[in-house]
């Protein structure tokens, strides 16, 4: 089926057009044309904006908005967002990183979508247009409503101490992941952990939170002790995915090796 | 689906092409302008062959629709030569033995030329990293890396 590209100013005018059968948001191209060149025969016509908010990073205070169209080389280099720059860096090698966008990620299917799995735990909101969704029920909901546009995403930027991203892959520095790992704490003086927010890549289709780990982290420290209950609990709802990279099993067994070398990090 | 006009600058020549909606920067520069340098791999984004700068940042054009493109600065390896001279990055290629099959090379050099551009005088590790998503199946990656290094530094040479 021969492909065409519509382009429009407006985003809700992009969205008027994404309820044709067929049609599909282009951000960065990396899933959207990739799926064409593999033969998606759902796919006929890519549609994008091209309105500059899209484009827009922001950070007032702790504050930051960044527009769907944002890049992860964009977000990696910006001085404000160093604190998360990692979760950037980790999607692709460069040309990707250079095409590769925030909104595209909240969409992208395991074993890729590793900045999302960042964004859900620092708990991001997903807007589209005046309406604000907390990401954790964005990404649930995903596959519904094709017609919506994301236009940003907004969270609080961490404090470096309270917010560690590890990819774990096969290959480095680039490799697809075996699974991501993202975890926000928040500690009381004497080093229990008043709240804690992890956030799983390839655990799932998509990201999900560690429930069961954040849960027993509470009233615990970061020792080798105090964290192996939460370790215990690491691989409770999760449903790993099996792809060329590792078998569900083996993401189910490394899954606590890796949180516990985060969470002592 | 209609075909819709497009300009950009290939290698410093201007172009004005009609080209089918849709139609990746690739096959574009490939097809329709007859610059066969960037290599149709995997047409997925992971081997990087199809590796081109558009206004000097590095893009994979199997991923990159055409149409986006329009009024940009598109350098491929084909325009890298000047009078006949190969580009640094091209000699130090072709005498590290950084070549083997020949086909990851013009995303390789690409790559390497996105690093240069911006930073003249880099470490293995930002060498390593910016060709992390350029496959090459021949060589191993040593030739390749050592290649980088030697061009970036006949470059800092040729500017002293």
């Amino acid at each position: 089926m021969p492909l065409g590209l519509k382009t429009f100013a407006s985003v809700n005018d992009a969205g008027a057009a994404l309820k044709a059968g067929g049609a599909r948001y282009i951000g960065g191209g990396t899933l959207v044309v990739r799926a064409a060149n593999e033969g998606d025969v759902s796919l006929s016509t890519f549609v994008r904006s091209t309105d500059p908010a899209l484009s827009a990073i922001s950070v007032e205070g702790d504050r930051a908005t960044i527009g769907a169209s944002v890049t992860m080389a964009a977000i990696a280099r910006h001085p404000a967002l160093a604190s998360i720059s990692a979760a950037a860096r980790a999607v692709g090698g460069p040309a990707i990183r250079n095409m590769a966008t925030v909104g595209g990620n909240l969409f992208a299917p395991a074993p890729y979508g590793d900045f999302a799995v960042a964004l859900l735990a620092l708990d991001a909101e997903v807007l589209e247009g005046d309406q604000a969704t907390p990401i954790e029920a964005f990404i649930k909901g995903r596959d519904a409503d094709a017609g919506r546009i994301v236009g940003a995403v907004r969270f609080d930027v961490p404090e470096p101490k309270k917010f560690r991203f590890a990819k774990v892959a096969r290959v480095k520095p680039k490799g697809v992941s075996v699974l991501s790992i993202a975890a926000m704490f928040d500690e009381a003086a004497d080093g229990s952990i008043r709240d804690a927010r992890i956030a799983l890549g390839c655990m799932a289709d998509r990201p999900i939170r560690a429930l069961a780990a954040e849960k027993a982290l509470i009233g615990r420290t970061r020792t080798a002790d105090g964290i192996a209950p939460a370790l215990a609990a690491a691989t409770q709802g999760t449903a790993p995915i099996t792809d060329a990279i590792a078998s569900a099993w083996y993401r189910a067994e490394v899954l606590p090796v890796h949180l516990g070398r985060l969470l002592l990090s | 689906m209609a075909k819709v006009p497009i300009q950009f600058v290939l290698n410093g020549d201007e172009k004005a092409e009609f080209v089918e909606s849709g139609s990746t920067l690739l096959k574009v520069l490939r097809e329709k302008l007859g610059d066969t340098s960037p290599k149709g791999g995997c047409q997925q984004g992971t081997c990087g062959t199809c590796s081109v700068l558009v206004d000097g940042e590095l893009r994979l054009s199997c991923l990159t629709l055409a149409e986006t493109c329009e009024g940009a600065e598109i350098t491929t390896t084909s325009g890298l030569a000047e009078g006949g001279v190969l580009h640094p990055l091209q000699r130090a290629f072709q005498e590290g033995f950084a070549i083997q099959c020949g086909f990851c090379t013009p995303g390789m050099i690409m790559a390497a030329k996105a690093l240069l551009d911006r930073v003249p005088n880099p470490t293995r590790e930002e060498v390593v990293d910016a060709i992390s998503g350029n496959i090459c199946r021949c060589t191993g990656y040593e030739p390749i890396i050592r290649a980088i290094l030697s061009a970036a530094r006949s470059n800092s040479h040729h500017a002293a």
